[in-house]
């Protein structure tokens, strides 16, 4: 009852349709910049990490390496200034979070592509 | 203008690319089960009840109470002082359509008890440093007076010398909330921020002076 009633709340402000992907991949996320009056679309590409959270709450982390300084951000998926989140590159986990990324550095950051295809979804 | 209702819990929403923390009240539908007026009580008031009692746990006195206003025995009641007598009748529904123009509301509930709390926590005291030779009080409140103090008359401390004690479970009343939504089927109430209390817990909505 207690989550129906939330739900109900939160449903306004879900996406109807979320992108596909999965922790591992490496992903382009194109956010919404508001400058002003202006709004840009910026892009961050990185491996995504976690996946946390439900409903308007689910959010998930991007880490990725400049100038040998590892950078996560974390976006709440459902936030209308994520415009879409692209898949370009599968990763091969075995693990839902992968904060052992952090402790690695040069090659070893770089996962292993997965051989089969999306299980569900686009 | 009142409304009793139940915590059910936060949650966000996006307005306009802006995430803002809502806080969902299930509020009413409330029943009038008393109106005190001047000439009867002394002050006039209306009494509004919430949330039915299972019968079989009825208090009888509290039956017949919610006898006569027509209702069923309530589990959460509440007055609210007005200068006028109340332009309701006995046995009346109050429902969200009540706070259909409202722009901001009062709530009041009751904190989450936090049973006996330091200084630190209780008044935000600052405590002491970790290290440079602090030793063994970290969250000690420090002195309290001292002997014959102004503070302290003569080895007496001061009333209300803020101290570590019971914290929590007080009434408390946070006010100008943004009322965002209305959802007069579910009869829910959504309100901008946090408000006291624990989910489930029992809460009052007022109406703002600020409206």
């Amino acid at each position: 009852m207690k989550t129906a009633l939330l739900d109900s709340v939160e449903k306004k402000s879900l996406k109807s349709e979320l992108p596909y992907f999965e922790v591992g991949d490496i992903v382009d996320v194109h956010c919404r910049i508001v400058e002003g009056e202006r709004t840009r679309v910026q892009i961050f590409t990185g491996t995504v990490i976690a996946r946390s959270g439900r409903g308007t709450n689910e959010t998930f982390t991007v880490r990725r390496i400049v100038n040998d300084e590892g950078v996560e951000r974390k976006f709440p998926i459902h936030s209308p200034n994520v415009a879409d989140v692209k898949p370009i590159r599968s990763g091969r986990t075995r693990r839902a979070k992968l904060y052992f990324l952090r402790e690695r550095s040069g090659k070893s950051v770089k996962l292993a592509q997965r051989r089969t295809k999306h299980t569900s979804g686009k | 203008m009142v409304l009793l209702g139940k915590k059910i819990g936060m949650t966000r929403i996006y307005d306009k690319g802006k995430s803002v923390p809502v806080t969902v009240i299930q509020a009413g539908p409330c029943s009038v089960t008393q109106i005190k007026t001047d000439e009867t009580d002394g002050y006039n008031a209306v009494q509004v009840g919430y949330d039915d009692v299972k019968p079989s746990r009825c208090k009888k006195p509290a039956e017949g109470h919610a006898k006569k206003a027509g209702t069923t025995s309530k589990a959460f009641i509440r007055e609210l002082r007005l200068d006028s007598p109340a332009d309701c009748q006995l046995g009346d529904t109050i429902t969200v359509d009540a706070f259909a123009d409202i722009k901001f509301v009062d709530v009041v509930g009751t904190s989450k008890g936090k049973g006996y709390a330091g200084v630190m926590k209780r008044h935000g005291f600052g405590g002491f440093p970790a290290s440079h030779g602090c030793e063994r009080k970290h969250r000690a409140p420090g002195s309290i007076s001292s002997f014959a103090s102004d503070a302290g008359h003569g080895g007496n401390l001061k009333k209300g010398k803020r101290m570590a004690g019971r914290m929590g479970g007080d009434k408390i009343t946070s006010r100008n909330h943004d009322l965002i939504g209305i959802d007069a089927e579910k009869s829910i109430l959504i309100v901008k921020g946090a408000v006291p209390g624990c989910s489930g817990g029992y809460v009052v909505i007022k109406k703002s002076k600020k409206n």
